[in-house]
C-alpha cells in the first residue's frame, strides 16, 4: 500500500521527557476512512503520540505525514488547519459559553460583528447530518457529559477536520451513550472521515474498529485487522504477558460496620444535586468497592465522608458515632484515612518536601513533638521510616514531592494514610495514571490493610481492579447506590447494566430514571 | 547562535541567594536611566546617597533608626504573605498602633515609665491587631479580598489620626500645627547612647527570632506553611484555614502596630500626621526582597533605611524625594523578574538546531532530518 | 425646591466624581475579563494624571495631554503584562509593584508641576436640547467631553464583549485559555492587548482628575480611587453596565461628603472623607457574602498565568 493511501502516517518518531522515553521509534499509519483503534495501558505512550499529532508537543526525531506529505505541527490550530482534530478526555470547552459560541470560537469569520443566528443554524445542520443532537443555544455547564462530547465532535467537524482522534471517549459515558457514540462514529467513517479511537477497553475496540495498533512502553508492538485478531491476543500484546483471572480467595473475616452512610444528600460544585439519598456501609476487614461512570457522585461521596463537603441531609456514622458535617479534623481523629482523587492538588502539598508531607496527618500528636512544638528530628525519622517501609524512591527527604513520579508520590500518600491511627480508608481512584508496578504496590497495601481489619471504601472506575480486590461491589448511578453484589456471585453484565442505570432485576426494563 | 530558555526545577539554592542582590543592582542600574534623563549625574547622586546613609556613624545610626519601623512592618507583611494573605494595610495598622500608644501616653502624663511603657506597647499591639482583624474577619468568613480592604483601611486610619491632631488632641500650645501635646519623658522609649537608635530595634530582632522559630518549629507554623502552599491540602489535613487567617493577620497587625508605637514613642514623642513616609508600603517590597525570611527582612530593612536616609542627602542635589519611592518600586519589579528568570536555564544554541522555536513552518524539522 | 436642587447637584457631582473611577474600572474590567489581574490601577492612574498634566502644560493642548495619559498608563500596564504574561510572576505582587512604582515615578515627574496652573482645562459643554431636560439635563448632559466619552465607552465595551468576535475571544481567553489556544486564538496577544488597553483607560481616569475634575497636579491625587476601581469590578460582576452604576454610586458617596458640609451639618470633614473607603469595604463584604457563588462568575482563568503543555 502506498504512502498516499494513508491519511496519517507516523514514521519512527521518538520523544523524550526528562527521565522517560515516551515514544521510542514509533511507527503508526491510519488509512483513509477507517476507524483505527490505538490500544495501550496507561503510560504506554498513547497520549504523547496523539499530542504530537495535534501539535501540542513536537517529536525529538521522526516524521509525521498527512496525506503523504511531511508536516511540522506547532499548535493544535496548525493541526486543525491540516484537517486533524482531537476530542480530549477532558473537554476543551468554555463552560459559560453557549454551544454555538464554543463552536465558532477561534474561527476567522465573521471577522468583527458576531451574529449568532446563522452560526446556530449551521450547528443544527451539522448535528442533524451526523446524528449529534444538541441545542446550540444551551450553555455548556447545563449539558450532560455525553452532550458535551457531542459539542466537541461538532466543533471539529465544523472546522472541516478529516481525521478525528477520540481519546478514551467512552470512559465518561454510560453503555447507552456509548452505543449512540458508536453509531455516530460509523456514520462519520461512512462519510469518509478517518477516526483514531484511543481506548484500553478490549470489547469496544473489537466492536468498533477496522484495524488496531497496540502500544506498549513507548513502542508500537502490534498492528492488525481487528477481524483477524482476538481479545486475548490484544490483551497479551498490551500487557506483554497473558492475563490471568484473579485467583479465588477465602472469604474474609468481617467485623462490625466501621462506616455507615444513611440517605446522604449533597450538592456538587455547580450547585446541582450530586448525591440523592445515598446509603451504604463498610465492615471492618472488608473492601467495599464503588463502581460507576465518573461524575455520578463519587467525588462528592468521598468528600461528604471526610467532612470536606457539606451534607444537606442524611447521616455519616463512623464507628457507631454520628460525624455528619463535622470538621475534617474530627473525622481524621475518628480514624478515617483518605486517599483523594487529586493526589498532588489535595492529598499532598506539591511544592513542599517529603517530610512536610509525611507528617500532615499526625503533626498534631505528641509523637511529632510535645505541645505546640514540632520536633524536626522526630519528623525526619518518621519520614525516613515511611519511605523505607513503602519503598518510595526519592533523591532526598528535602525533595519537593512534585518532582517524584506518580507512583512514588502515591506510595508516600498511601504510606502516610495507612500508618497513622485509623480503621477506615476511603480511597478514590488510587491507581489512576500509575504504571503496572506502582498499581500492584497500591493493591498490595490495600489488601494488607484489609487483613489488618481495616474497613476500606474503594471508589474506582476500573472494573478489573474492583473485581480483583473487593469483597463487595456497589454501583453508584446519579447519586444513589443502585445495587450491590458480593464477591462470590459477581456478574459483570449485571454490574454493567447497573452502571447504565438499568435495573437488572427488571431484565432491561429501561433506565431507572429518564434523561441519562 | 541564539538564546534558548529551558526550564529548570528546582531552582538552585545559590541562585535563590544571589537573585535579590542581582535585583537591587538592576534597579540601581535602571535608576541611572531616569536620573540621566532628568539631567542628574547618577554617580554623583548615588555617591551622595551612599555617604549620607553609610558614610559616617551618624548616617549609619540614622539608617538603623529608619530601618526599625521597616523591620517590624516588613515582618508583618512577610508573615501574612507566608499564608498568601496580602496585607497592604501595614501603613494603617502602624498608624493605629501609634494612636493606641499615644492614647495611653496622653492619658497618663504622670505615670512612671515602668507603668506607661508596657501599657503603650500593649495598646499599640492591640490597636494594630484590631485594625488588621477588620480585614481578616471578612476575609476568613466571607472571602472578601484582603488586599482591597486592608488598603482602604489605611485611608480610614490616616483620616482618623488627622481628625485627632486637628481636633480633640490638638495641643493649644502648638501654634495651630496639627500636633498633640508632647508625651511625658516616661512615655518615651529609651535610646542607645547618643544615637536615636531605640528599643524598637530590640523589638524587631526579638520578633524576627520568634517568627523564625514559630514558623519552623511549631505546629502553628507548620499549618501556616501548608496553608500557604496548598489551601486544599490544608483543609484535607484537617486544618482550620479561617482560624489561621485570623491568627496570622492579628499577629501581622500587631507587629505593624508595635512599629507605630515605637515610632511615636521614641522618635516623635507626640502624635502627628508625619509619622511615616510610607513605611507600610515600603514594607511590602522589604518583605519580598527579603524572600519572606525574617532575617532577610531585617537585612533588607537596613538597605531600605539607607535608601531613605540617602534620599534626604540626595535632595540637596535637587533630586526629588519621590525618586526613592520610584527606586523602591523598580526593585520589586526587578526581584520578581530575577526570580522568574531563575526558573530558566539560558543556553546558547547554534541556529537551526532542534528545540529552537523560531523559523518558518516546517523548514527547521525537514532540514534537520534531510 | 431647594431640596430638589440639592439632589440634582449631588447627582451631577456623583457623575463627575464617578467618572475617573469609571474609566479605571472599565479598564480593569477589560484586563480581568482576559484573565489578568492588575491591582496596580492606582499607580497607572497617577502616572496618567501626571503625564496628562505635564503634556497639557508644556503644549497647552488638552488633547495632547489626554494622549500622553493614555500612553503613560499603557506603558506601565505593558510592564505589568510582561511580568505576568511572559515571566508569569505573581500578579498580585506585580500589581503592588506597579502601584508603588507608579506612585514614585508620578511624584518624581510631577515635582516641578506642583502649584503650576493649567492653561486651560476641560470645561462643561452643555449638550444642546438634552441639557435642558428637567433633572436629567443638569445631571447627565452638562459635563465636559470626557464624561460624554465615558457614556459612549460603556455600551461600546459591552457591545465589544457580547456582540463581536474579538470580544468572544477576549472572554474565552479569560475563561479558559487552554480552550482558546487549542482553537487558534492567540492567548498571549489577546492578554497583552487587553492589559495595555486597561492601563490606557486607567491613565485616562487619572487624566480626568488632573485635567478636568481638579485641574492641578497634587502628589497622590488619586487618593485610593484606583483601589476603589478594583473593588468596583468585583461589585460589577465583570459587567460593564453594572460598572457604570457602581461608579456613580461611589461618586455619589464622595459627592455627598462635600454637600453635607455645605448643608452646615457639624460632621468633621475627616469623617466625610473616610466615607468612600468604608463604603467600599462594606459593599465588597455584602456583595461577596450575599452571593457565595459569585466567585464562579469571575473569569475562571483570572490570575492564572497561561502556560502551554
Amino acid at each position: 500500500m502506498g504512502t498516499a493511501d494513508y491519511a496519517v502516517e507516523i514514521r519512527n518518531v521518538t520523544k523524550r521527557f526528562p527521565g522517560v522515553i515516551a515514544s521510542n521509534g514509533v511507527n503508526f499509519a491510519v488509512r483513509r476512512g477507517e476507524i483505527h483503534a490505538l490500544l495501550g495501558e496507561n503510560g504506554a505512550g498513547k497520549s504523547t503520540l496523539m499530542n504530537m499529532l495535534t501539535g501540542l508537543i513536537r517529536p525529538d526525531s521522526g516524521d509525521i505525514l498527512i496525506d503523504g506529505k511531511k508536516v511540522a505541527l506547532r499548535s493544535p490550530a496548525d493541526a486543525i488547519s491540516l484537517g486533524i482534530g482531537m476530542v480530549h478526555q477532558h473537554f476543551r470547552l468554555v463552560e459559560t459559553f453557549t454551544v454555538a459560541e464554543n463552536i465558532t470560537l477561534g474561527m476567522p469569520t465573521p471577522r468583527f460583528r458576531l451574529d449568532m443566528d446563522p452560526i446556530e443554524q449551521e450547528v443544527q445542520e451539522f448535528s442533524a447530518k451526523f446524528g449529534l443532537e444538541v441545542n446550540p443555544k444551551a450553555r455548556i455547564w447545563q449539558l450532560s457529559v455525553g452532550e458535551q462530547q457531542r459539542v466537541e465532535i461538532i466543533k471539529m467537524l465544523y472546522r472541516g477536520v478529516n481525521v478525528l482522534i477520540l481519546d478514551e471517549p467512552t470512559a465518561v459515558l454510560t453503555p447507552m451513550e456509548v452505543k449512540e457514540l458508536f453509531q455516530v462514529m460509523r456514520r462519520m467513517a461512512a462519510s469518509g472521515k478517518t477516526l483514531i479511537f484511543i481506548s484500553h477497553k478490549l470489547d469496544e475496540v473489537m466492536e468498533i474498529s477496522d484495524r488496531v495498533t497496540v502500544l506498549r512502553a513507548g513502542k508500537d508492538v502490534f498492528t492488525a485487522e481487528t477481524a483477524s485478531t482476538t481479545k486475548r491476543e490484544l490483551a497479551s500484546k498490551m500487557v506483554g504477558r497473558e492475563l490471568k483471572p484473579p485467583p479465588p480467595r477465602p472469604r474474609g473475616t468481617f467485623g462490625a460496620p466501621v462506616l455507615e452512610l444513611e440517605g446522604l444528600q449533597a450538592l456538587g460544585d455547580r450547585g446541582e444535586v450530586a448525591l440523592k439519598g445515598l446509603s451504604l456501609s463498610v465492615l471492618a476487614g472488608e473492601i467495599h468497592g464503588i463502581a460507576g461512570v465518573a461524575g455520578n457522585g463519587q467525588r462528592e461521596l468521598a468528600e461528604c465522608i471526610t467532612g470536606l463537603r457539606k451534607t444537606l441531609a442524611g447521616r455519616v456514622v463512623i464507628n457507631g458515632k454520628d460525624y455528619t458535617n463535622r470538621h475534617p479534623r474530627a473525622i481524621i481523629e475518628a480514624g478515617v484515612s483518605h486517599i483523594p482523587e487529586d493526589r498532588l492538588g489535595m492529598g499532598l502539598a506539591a511544592n513542599l518536601p517529603l517530610t512536610e508531607n509525611a507528617i500532615m496527618k499526625n503533626y498534631r500528636e505528641d509523637e511529632m513533638g510535645p505541645g505546640a512544638v514540632i520536633d524536626r528530628k522526630r519528623a525526619t525519622q518518621w519520614t525516613r521510616d515511611l519511605v523505607s517501609r513503602f519503598q518510595v524512591k526519592a533523591p532526598t527527604l528535602r525533595t519537593p514531592v512534585r518532582l517524584l513520579s506518580g507512583g512514588n508520590s502515591q506510595k508516600l500518600l498511601l504510606a502516610r494514610e495507612t500508618t497513622h491511627d485509623h480503621n477506615v480508608v476511603v480511597a478514590v481512584h488510587p491507581t489512576r495514571g500509575l504504571d503496572v508496578g506502582a498499581t500492584e504496590a497500591v493493591h498490595q497495601v490495600l489488601l494488607a490493610q484489609r487483613s489488618a481489619g481495616i474497613g476500606i471504601l474503594l471508589i474506582s472506575e476500573d472494573l478489573e481492579e474492583l473485581l480483583s480486590l473487593c469483597d463487595r461491589i456497589s454501583v453508584i448511578f446519579e447519586g444513589r447506590i443502585v445495587g450491590s453484589v458480593e464477591r462470590e456471585n459477581v456478574d459483570i453484565d449485571e454490574i454493567g447494566m447497573m452502571m447504565a442505570g438499568i435495573d437488572p432485576a427488571g431484565e432491561g426494563a429501561g433506565p431507572v430514571e429518564a434523561g441519562v | 547562535m541564539k538564546l534558548v530558555f529551558e526550564k529548570r526545577d528546582p531552582v538552585p539554592m545559590s541562585y535563590r541567594v544571589v537573585s535579590p542582590v542581582l535585583a537591587v543592582l538592576l534597579a540601581f542600574l535602571l535608576g541611572t536611566v531616569f536620573l540621566t534623563a532628568s539631567g542628574f549625574s547618577p554617580m554623583k547622586v548615588y555617591a551622595a546617597m551612599f555617604s549620607g546613609a553609610f558614610g559616617d556613624w551618624y548616617g549609619i545610626s540614622e539608617t538603623i533608626v529608619t530601618a526599625i519601623p521597616l523591620m517590624l512592618c516588613g515582618l508583618a507583611v512577610a508573615l501574612s504573605a507566608k499564608m498568601l494573605l496580602w496585607n497592604v494595610g501595614a501603613e494603617g495598622q502602624f498608624h493605629m498602633g501609634a494612636w493606641g500608644a499615644a492614647a495611653v501616653a496622653l492619658s497618663m502624663p504622670d505615670a512612671p515609665a515602668w507603668q506607661v511603657l508596657p501599657l503603650m506597647v500593649l495598646a499599640g499591639v492591640a490597636a494594630g491587631a484590631a485594625w488588621a482583624l477588620l480585614a481578616a474577619v471578612p476575609r476568613a468568613f466571607v472571602g472578601v479580598s484582603e488586599t482591597i480592604t486592608t488598603l482602604m483601611l489605611n485611608y480610614v486610619a490616616i483620616y482618623w489620626i488627622e481628625y485627632l491632631v486637628h481636633g480633640p488632641w490638638r495641643d493649644p500650645k502648638s501654634l495651630n500645627f496639627p500636633l498633640s501635646a508632647p508625651f511625658s519623658d516616661a512615655a518615651r522609649l529609651p535610646m542607645f547612647g547618643y544615637t536615636r537608635i531605640h528599643w524598637g530595634l530590640i523589638f524587631a530582632i526579638v520578633a524576627a527570632i520568634a517568627i523564625d522559630l514559630a514558623l519552623g518549629r511549631t505546629k502553628w507554623g507548620y499549618e501556616v506553611k501548608i496553608i500557604g502552599e496548598s489551601p486544599r491540602a490544608a483543609r484535607y489535613a484537617g486544618m482550620s484555614i479561617e482560624r489561621n487567617i485570623i491568627i496570622t493577620m492579628a499577629i501581622s497587625g500587631a507587629l505593624a502596630g508595635l512599629a507605630g508605637m515605637a515610632e511615636v514613642s521614641a522618635i516623635a514623642g507626640r502624635m502627628t500626621r508625619q509619622l511615616s513616609p510610607g513605611y507600610g508600603y515600603s514594607a511590602i517590597i522589604v518583605a519580598w526582597l527579603g524572600k519572606l525570611n525574617p532575617y532577610g527582612v531585617l537585612l533588607v530593612s537596613i538597605l531600605f533605611g539607607g535608601l531613605l536616609v540617602g534620599g534626604y542627602s540626595a535632595q540637596f542635589l535637587g533630586v526629588s524625594a519621590a525618586s526613592v519611592n520610584m527606586l523602591q518600586g523598580l526593585m520589586l519589579f526587578c526581584v520578581l523578574a530575577t526570580e522568574a528568570l531563575g526558573r530558566y536555564k539560558v543556553r546558547l544554541v547554534p541556529t537551526g538546531a532542534k528545540g529552537a522555536s523560531q523559523g518558518g513552518h516546517g523548514e527547521g524539522e525537514a532540514e534537520a532530518n534531510g | 425646591m431647594g431640596e430638589s436642587n440639592m439632589l440634582v447637584s449631588i447627582l451631577a457631582a456623583a457623575v463627575s466624581s464617578g467618572t475617573p473611577i469609571l474609566f479605571a474600572a472599565l479598564g480593569e474590567l477589560i484586563t480581568e475579563t482576559a484573565g489578568v489581574m492588575n491591582i496596580g490601577v492606582e499607580g497607572m492612574m497617577l502616572v496618567g494624571a501626571v503625564a496628562g498634566f505635564l503634556a497639557s502644560v508644556r503644549t497647552g493642548n488638552l488633547l495632547l495631554g489626554v494622549l500622553a495619559a493614555l500612553l503613560a498608563g499603557g506603558l506601565l500596564a505593558l510592564l505589568h503584562a510582561f511580568m505576568c504574561i511572559a515571566l508569569k510572576v505573581n500578579q498580585i505582587v506585580s500589581g503592588l509593584a506597579l502601584t508603588l512604582f507608579g506612585t514614585g515615578i508620578s511624584g518624581y515627574l510631577g515635582k516641578s508641576m506642583i502649584g503650576v496652573p493649567l492653561p486651560n482645562h476641560f470645561r462643561s459643554v452643555p449638550l444642546p436640547a438634552l441639557s435642558r431636560l428637567p433633572v436629567l439635563g443638569p445631571v447627565l448632559f452638562n459635563h465636559d467631553v470626557l464624561v460624554y466619552l465615558s457614556f459612549v465607552l460603556v455600551p461600546a465595551v459591552w457591545y465589544l464583549f457580547y456582540r463581536t468576535r474579538p470580544g468572544l475571544h477576549l472572554r474565552a481567553v479569560g475563561e479558559s485559555p487552554e480552550t482558546a489556544d487549542a482553537l487558534g486564538v492567540n492567548v498571549f496577544r489577546t492578554r497583552y492587548v487587553s492589559v495595555v488597553v486597561g492601563g490606557m483607560l486607567a491613565g485616562l481616569g487619572g487624566a480626568y482628575l488632573s485635567l478636568a475634575y481638579a485641574p492641578s497636579w497634587i502628589e497622590n491625587m488619586t487618593a485610593g480611587r484606583g483601589w476603589i476601581a478594583v473593588a468596583l469590578v468585583i461589585f460589577a460582576v465583570w459587567n460593564p453596565l453594572r460598572a457604570l452604576a457602581g461608579a456613580y454610586l461611589f461618586g455619589g458617596v464622595e459627592a455627598m461628603g462635600f454637600r453635607i458640609q455645605a448643608l452646615g451639618l457639624r460632621v468633621p470633614s475627616f469623617f466625610l472623607k473616610m466615607m468612600p473607603y468604608i463604603f467600599t469595604i462594606v459593599v465588597l463584604t455584602v456583595i461577596t457574602a450575599s452571593s457565595s457563588k459569585q466567585s464562579s462568575r469571575a473569569p475562571q482563568g483570572l490570575g492564572r498565568p497561561y502556560e502551554r503543555e
